[in-house]
Order: C-alpha cells, then structure tokens, then sequence
C-alpha cells in the first residue's frame, strides 16, 4: 500500500528520487561505457568489467584508509585515491587483455567470450582472497552535511559523486570526439583493416581502450564504495549487469547511449525502489535488459549492427 | 618515365598468400619503377586484390619476396608502412562511415606530427577534390559512391605517399565520374610525383592511364608489357577488353 502522501510531500519524495536517480545513474553510465567501448572495438562482452570495478573500489578504500589515517584532508585524500587507484585499474584491465584476450583474437567469439566469464570468476575470487569476504567500510568522515532543496536532501556527498562523475563524462567526450587518438578509436571500432591501412596500430588502440574503460569503472567503484559506505569482493557482479544493461538500452557500441543508458536504468531503479518496492530494486534493471533485447535489440542510440562490418 | 638507372620503388619475386586453404596468387613476380602508372588486371578472383592486401602486409605471405625501397617489407605490419609512403585505397573505398570527411582525412595523417605539411596536403586535396571541402562536416557513410572514391583518395594522399595502391576505383561509378578519377590519377602521378599501383577490371581504361601492365589470370601473372603492346594486343583484346 502506498502511504497518502500530501501534494507537498509527493513532491518532495519525487524531488529526491531525482536526485537519488542522477547520483546512482551517473554512476552505472561510468561503467556502462567500459562495456560499450569494448565490445565497439572488439565485440567483446567483457564479463571481467565488473571485478575491475570491484578492484577500484577496493583500491580506493585501501588507500583513502591509509592517508586518513595520515591525517590528509578529505579532498586530497579522495583526490590522490583516485588518480592512483584508476592509474592501477587501467593496468590491470591491459594485463587482462593482453595475457588472456588478445592471444585470443583470431579465435571465435564464444572463446573469448568464455575466457572473459573466466577472467570474471578468477578476479572475484583474487579479491575474496585478498581482502576477505567481509564488507570493508569506507572511512565515515570523508564529506559529510548537505542542503535542502525544495525539500530534497542532498548530501555534499551526492554533489561530489555528480561532480567527478560530469567531469569525467565531458573529459571521455572530448577525448573520444575532439582528439586524435579518439578519432583513431572510433575508427578502429568502424574498420580495422582500413584503419591499419592508414598506420593505426589497432592492438595499442584496443588496449588504450581498455585502459579507459577500467580507470572510469575504478572511479565508480570508489564512489559508490563512497556513497553506500563499504565494499564487498562480488560487489562488481549486479552492478556490471546493470551496467551492461545500460550499455544495451544505450545501444551496444555508443558512447552517448551508454551515459544515456547509465542514467535512465539509475532512474528507473531508484523510483522502482521508492514507488513499488525496494526490496525488488534490482529486478527492474534486469527487466529492461530482457525488454530491450525482445523489442529493440539496437537500443536506444544503436545503429543496426552489420556483422560484415567486424 | 623508366630509365635504366633506376631503382625499383616495389618488386615482387615470386610471392604466393592463400586465404586459408585457398591459394590466391601463386608465385607473383612483379616490378614497379618510381613515377609509372603500373596496372595489374585480369578477370575476377585472378588475384589482383590479394596481390595489394599482400604489399600492403594486410595478408601474410606464404612464399616469396616483397621489396620496398630496396627494403624486405613482406612480414612488416600493416600499420608500419604508410609512414613509410606506402599507402592503399582498398576495394570498396572503406571509408570510415561514422567519421566526418574532415575526420577522415584526419585519419590518412595519423602517423604524422607536421602541422604545417598536413594544411598543406588538406588544401592539396580540396583543391583535387572541392566537393570534399564541401562535405567536410558530412559523415563519410552519408556520401555518394564517387565522393567515396574521391574521400578515399584523399585521405591516402593525407599520408604523403609515394607508392600509392588503388584498388578498382571505378567500381560502380558512372563513366562521367570515372574519367574525373582517372583525370586526378594522373594529375597525382605527375604533378605530386606519386607512383601508382591500379588494380582494375575495366582494363582498357587503366591500361589508357598506365605506362605499363600485367595480366594476372588464376594467381599467374600471365603477360607483362608496355601498356599500349598490350593495348594492342589480339589476345588481350579479346579476353580483358570485350572483343
């Protein structure tokens, strides 16, 4: 039953929802390009994404813990944290390539496919051995307070996790559409013979790929390692599908689908959490995956895909 | 153009590549001198597409030898060699569909630094091809099939080459546009000093723009001569040029 809410108070719980839905929305269009620009280059569904998510935010708890306790403020703190931590996530995700996808490039799809369900299981369980089963908190007193809008509350918080997530979506923007190496990209993923043909050495553009990929999915995962206060070893495996869901609602292969993807499945979960119910909140991303896959397998911004042009 | 003292810009001794199990050139030797206009024709599946991906390191080789320069290049990766003034125009044009003209173009100057030598090439190419100035905002899918051919062209020339391979640039074109491609072909032979590689169907044209040929039949080359000997050629004549 949903309580009688006054107009006001509709309004306010809708108000929040929003701001709730633009926080965790950002956050999934993070990591859904990571899975969109790989599989646009190689088409390749890198199951392992999650887990490079789950090392980030495991990473940035490690060493935000360590320079609180340094006594460093907040900022440089989380500012430090996440330069190393997406420098380390980025090289990980390129040791991954090369040592398991790339001696794999002429072989099927499925084989690939496979070794990267592999990948995924074997980085999980590194992180359960590592750091243990139990969730590991986030120091509590990194940004606390926040403001009132129209009724809505938003945490400093939520201002920060929006904050760099922006800055890193119009950074990808501006790197993928405006630079050269970006265009190289774009073109790698269109043709790769023809793009060797006018000296573009593809392996070097796959693995920057990779490289992005992982740093924007570290980045997540501190924040959100942030924003629910700790982390878990498997804490990549519901939020990668998600993620990839969103990548397939965007259109598998489109960077701007993949953000849009990002912030309409966070929207989605977080009024299906408030308005229907929170305990099924996971259920709604995964709807959308079957529902998109059913009625419009190109999703939202994708283009017929053309298996000749692989 | 040939004379005695020259050097071969590319020479083929003897090459065979196969797509898996089937062999598509079978012990090709070839010889091209710097600044001819040399065409290879011959009927479809001769091999005359394979020869190019395989100067081209596109496809590798399983026999034989492929000089560049002087250099080996059979082995070397695909992407080393337009650096290196060796550039293609593949069947089909491949132009990156999704990028701008501009982009594009963009793309044939990858491997270059100098700001200065690449306006001078873009203005190069606008001048050779307005249309593309046009078009430069345009996505290159969204172009017609001549301004395709011209965009591909344009951007192998953005790599400065000196031995540039095209592979059936008049494939699918109508005959007014045709002739306005072979017009650059040889404007870019002989005011930019390019040495050209045409791999042709329509025979008689390239042979028209050619200083030299070679006729590949099954992956053999089976003749080689001045381009009007075999203009003139009986044998020729029927078998490649409708007679």
């Amino acid at each position: 039953m949903a309580p009688a809410f006054h107009k006001a108070q509709h309004v306010e719980v809708f108000l929040q929802q929003l701001v709730n839905g633009i926080t965790l929305g950002g956050v999934y269009a993070l990591v859904a390009l990571g899975y969109t620009m790989v599989y646009g280059i190689i088409q390749l569904i890198n199951f392992a994404h999650g887990e490079i998510f789950a090392a980030g935010g495991y990473m940035g708890v490690i060493l935000i813990s360590w320079m609180v306790a340094q006594g460093y403020p907040p900022f440089v703190c989380l500012g430090v944290a996440l330069v190393l931590a997406m420098g380390y996530c980025a090289l990980l995700a390129m040791a991954v390539e090369k040592l398991v996808y790339k001696p794999l490039r002429s072989s099927s799809r499925l084989s690939v496919l496979l070794s990267a369900l592999g990948m995924s299981i074997f980085l999980q369980n590194g992180l359960m051995l590592t750091q243990g089963v139990y969730d590991r908190a986030y120091p509590g007193e990194m940004v606390q307070g926040g403001f009132e809008i129209g009724g809505a509350v938003v945490s400093y918080m939520q201002v920060v996790i929006v904050g760099i997530t922006v800055a890193l979506l119009v950074g990808l923007n501006a790197l993928v559409f405006k630079t050269r190496v970006g265009k190289a990209m774009r073109a790698t993923a269109q043709d790769k013979t023809m793009s060797a043909l006018v000296g573009i050495n593809a392996s070097r553009i796959i693995s920057l790929t990779f490289a992005i990929g992982a740093a924007l999915a570290c980045a997540a995962g501190i924040m959100v390692g942030m924003y629910y206060g700790s982390v878990r070893y498997d804490m990549g495996f519901v939020l990668g599908v998600k993620a990839f869901s969103a990548a397939v609602l965007g259109g598998i292969g489109n960077i701007t689908g993949a953000m849009l993807g990002g912030l309409i499945i966070g929207m989605i979960e977080v009024f299906a959490a408030g308005y229907i119910s929170s305990e099924y909140k996971d259920v709604f991303a995964f709807i959308i995956l079957i529902g998109v896959l059913y009625f419009m397998p190109t999703g939202i911004m994708g283009e017929n895909v053309d298996d000749t042009r692989v | 153009m040939r004379g005695p003292t020259l050097e071969p810009i590319l020479e083929l001794k003897n090459v065979s590549a196969a797509y898996g199990r089937i062999k598509a050139i079978k012990g090709i030797s070839l010889t091209v001198y710097p600044g001819e206009v040399v065409s290879i024709i011959g009927a479809n599946g001769a091999g005359k597409s394979t020869t190019l991906m395989a100067i081209s390191g596109v496809l590798p080789i399983t026999g034989g030898e492929i000089s560049y320069d002087g250099v080996r290049i059979d082995g070397t990766a695909a992407d080393l060699l337009p650096a290196r003034g060796l550039c293609q125009v593949p069947e089909g044009r491949r132009i990156f569909p999704r990028l701008t003209v501009e982009e594009n173009l963009d793309m044939g100057a990858f491997f270059r630094k100098d700001k200065a030598g690449i306006l001078h090439d873009l203005n190069r190419v606008f001048q050779l091809f307005p249309i593309l100035q046009e078009r430069r905002r345009q996505q290159g899918g969204t172009l017609s099939g001549g301004e395709q051919q011209m965009l591909a062209m344009g951007r192998a020339l953005m790599s400065r080459p000196r031995l540039l391979l095209l592979d059936e640039p008049s494939l699918g074109l109508a005959p007014l546009i045709v002739q306005q491609i072979f017009r650059i072909i040889r404007e870019i032979n002989e005011t930019d000093g390019v040495t050209v590689v045409l791999v042709e169907q329509n025979a008689n044209l390239a042979l028209q723009a050619s200083t030299r040929g070679y006729v590949l039949e099954t992956g053999n080359v089976i003749m080689e001569d001045e381009a009007g000997a075999l203009l003139a050629n009986p044998d020729i004549r029927k078998a490649y040029l409708g007679e």
